[in-house]
């Protein structure tokens, strides 16, 4: 063979469109786990106000909890969260070979994301209380 | 055509011969290239790239009209275009049955067999998009390589191997034959390895494909412990089972419907039983 032609990897994403609910619940997957772990540094951050005492960790908190752009990522984490959790447990049924087969796996995957759904609009009202 | 020079006098009778001749050829060449498709022919666009084409070089679609048969399968359309507009368009096919693996390709968005595809059963099928299959270099048109592919395949060891040769007939038993009865359907056809995406970032990767080849041994009663032992360590080595993340593309596009994704996952347990031993 004198040459061949590599259409490269940039394809794989690309090709969006075109993916299958597995690859969806893949893709939705880690991209939860990770906002999960950025969370976590937030979280210390916010927290660690209270090492410079109770009165600038109730401040801090007030404060953040006064801006609605925070209630608004709050909706928005529960969302990653809970769709994180959910899929998660059907990823360790997976894991456990229950549930392999095609219809099974992507209607479980649609269970996650309709539930998520449902959760996060029926906490809109307790994360935008007060505002 | 003729590659004599006709002779350009008028009353020569060989001339006019010649002349008609020609015409006659001019007339089937315009019939050729226009044939009649109909109203509701079939939109049939092709990956073109020939390294050795000056014009092909840059990768490029060629649409070809293609007329609707009742049942046409795509490796049909690819035929009807290669024999009807252009000789040049190259693309792999043998048994037209699904039982060669030789014509995977991507087919609107989806790794299919040419043959195994109906053009009415696709999502669109007024137009035909036809691909090379992904994640393999590109040879020609639609031919790519798959070196590799047959790499993966042949490091699993495709092959009953008892560790000490069987004095005389060895039977199994109808439960081991269903237990691995799908896996034995591979057609070596590379649709899911091109599907993964997991396959496409590691090259090492044994793939789907590999690893059910692996497990319809693994699984064969009829080998002894030493060589299955054998076997589960070339399946969960660096690159094998463990690299699947159940994307499930690999059981999405197999023509054979073999439930790859479960038979990984099974091996996974496999692996983890044989390292895990409480007891
Ligand atoms: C009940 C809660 C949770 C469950 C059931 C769960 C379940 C899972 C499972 C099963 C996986 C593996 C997915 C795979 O097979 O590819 C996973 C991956 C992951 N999880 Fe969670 N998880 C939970 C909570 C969290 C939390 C709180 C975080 C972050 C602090 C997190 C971060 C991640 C990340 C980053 C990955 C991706 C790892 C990778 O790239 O392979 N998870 N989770
Ligand atoms: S497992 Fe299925 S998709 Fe993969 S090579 Fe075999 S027949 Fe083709
Ligand atoms: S031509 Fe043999 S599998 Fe399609």
């Amino acid at each position: 063979m004198s040459q061949s032609h590599n259409r490269g990897l940039v394809e794989d994403f690309g090709r969006w469109r075109e993916f299958s609910a597995g690859m969806w619940a893949w893709v939705f997957h880690k991209f939860t786990g990770w906002v999960l772990i950025g969370y976590l540094f937030t979280h210390i951050a916010v927290l660690s106000s209270a090492l410079s005492g109770g009165a600038a960790y109730t401040n801090t908190l007030q404060g953040l909890e006064q801006l609605a752009v925070v209630r608004v990522l709050e909706v928005g984490l529960l969302a990653v969260a809970v769709f994180h959790i959910l899929n998660g447990i059907r990823l360790l049924f997976v894991d456990l070979g229950v549930g392999l087969d095609l219809d099974t796996q992507e209607k479980s995957f649609y269970a996650s994301l309709i539930l998520t759904g449902i959760i996060v609009v029926a906490s809109v009202p307790v994360f935008l209380e007060g505002l | 055509m003729s590659t004599q020079t006709p002779d350009t006098d008028e009353t020569d009778p060989q001339a006019e011969r010649m002349a008609r001749k020609e015409e006659r050829a001019a007339e089937r060449d315009e019939a050729s290239s226009k044939p009649d498709v109909g109203d509701d022919a079939i939109t049939l666009k092709v990956f073109r790239y020939d390294p050795e084409v000056a014009d092909k070089q840059e990768p490029r679609f060629d649409t070809f009209h293609v007329p609707r048969e009742p049942g046409i399968t795509v490796l049909d359309a690819l035929i009807y275009a290669r024999d009807t507009y252009d000789s040049s368009l190259t693309f792999r096919h043998s048994c037209r049955q699904a039982v060669c693996g030789s014509d995977a390709l991507f087919i609107n968005g989806s790794q299919r067999l040419g043959c195994q595809t109906q053009v009415a059963d696709l999502n669109d099928s007024d137009t035909v998009r036809v691909e090379p299959l992904p994640h393999r270099e590109v040879v020609k048109d639609l031919v790519v390589d798959m070196d590799h592919f047959y790499d993966q395949m042949d490091a699993v060891e495709p092959y009953f191997s008892p560790t000490e040769e069987p004095d005389g007939e060895q039977l199994q038993s109808r439960e081991n034959r269903e237990k691995i009865k799908m896996s034995t359907r591979c057609i070596w056809c590379g649709a899911c390895m091109s599907s993964c995406n997991v396959a496409a970032g590691d090259n090492q990767y044994l793939g789907p494909a590999a690893i059910n080849k692996a497990y319809r041994f693994y699984f064969d009663e009829r080998e002894d412990d030493e060589r299955q032992e054998e076997r589960l360590q070339i399946i969960e080595q660096e690159h094998g089972v463990w690299r699947c993340q159940t994307q499930f593309s690999c059981t999405t596009v197999c023509p054979k419907d073999i439930p790859l994704t479960e038979h990984i996952q099974e091996l996974k347990r496999e692996a983890v039983k044989s390292n895990l031993k409480f007891w």
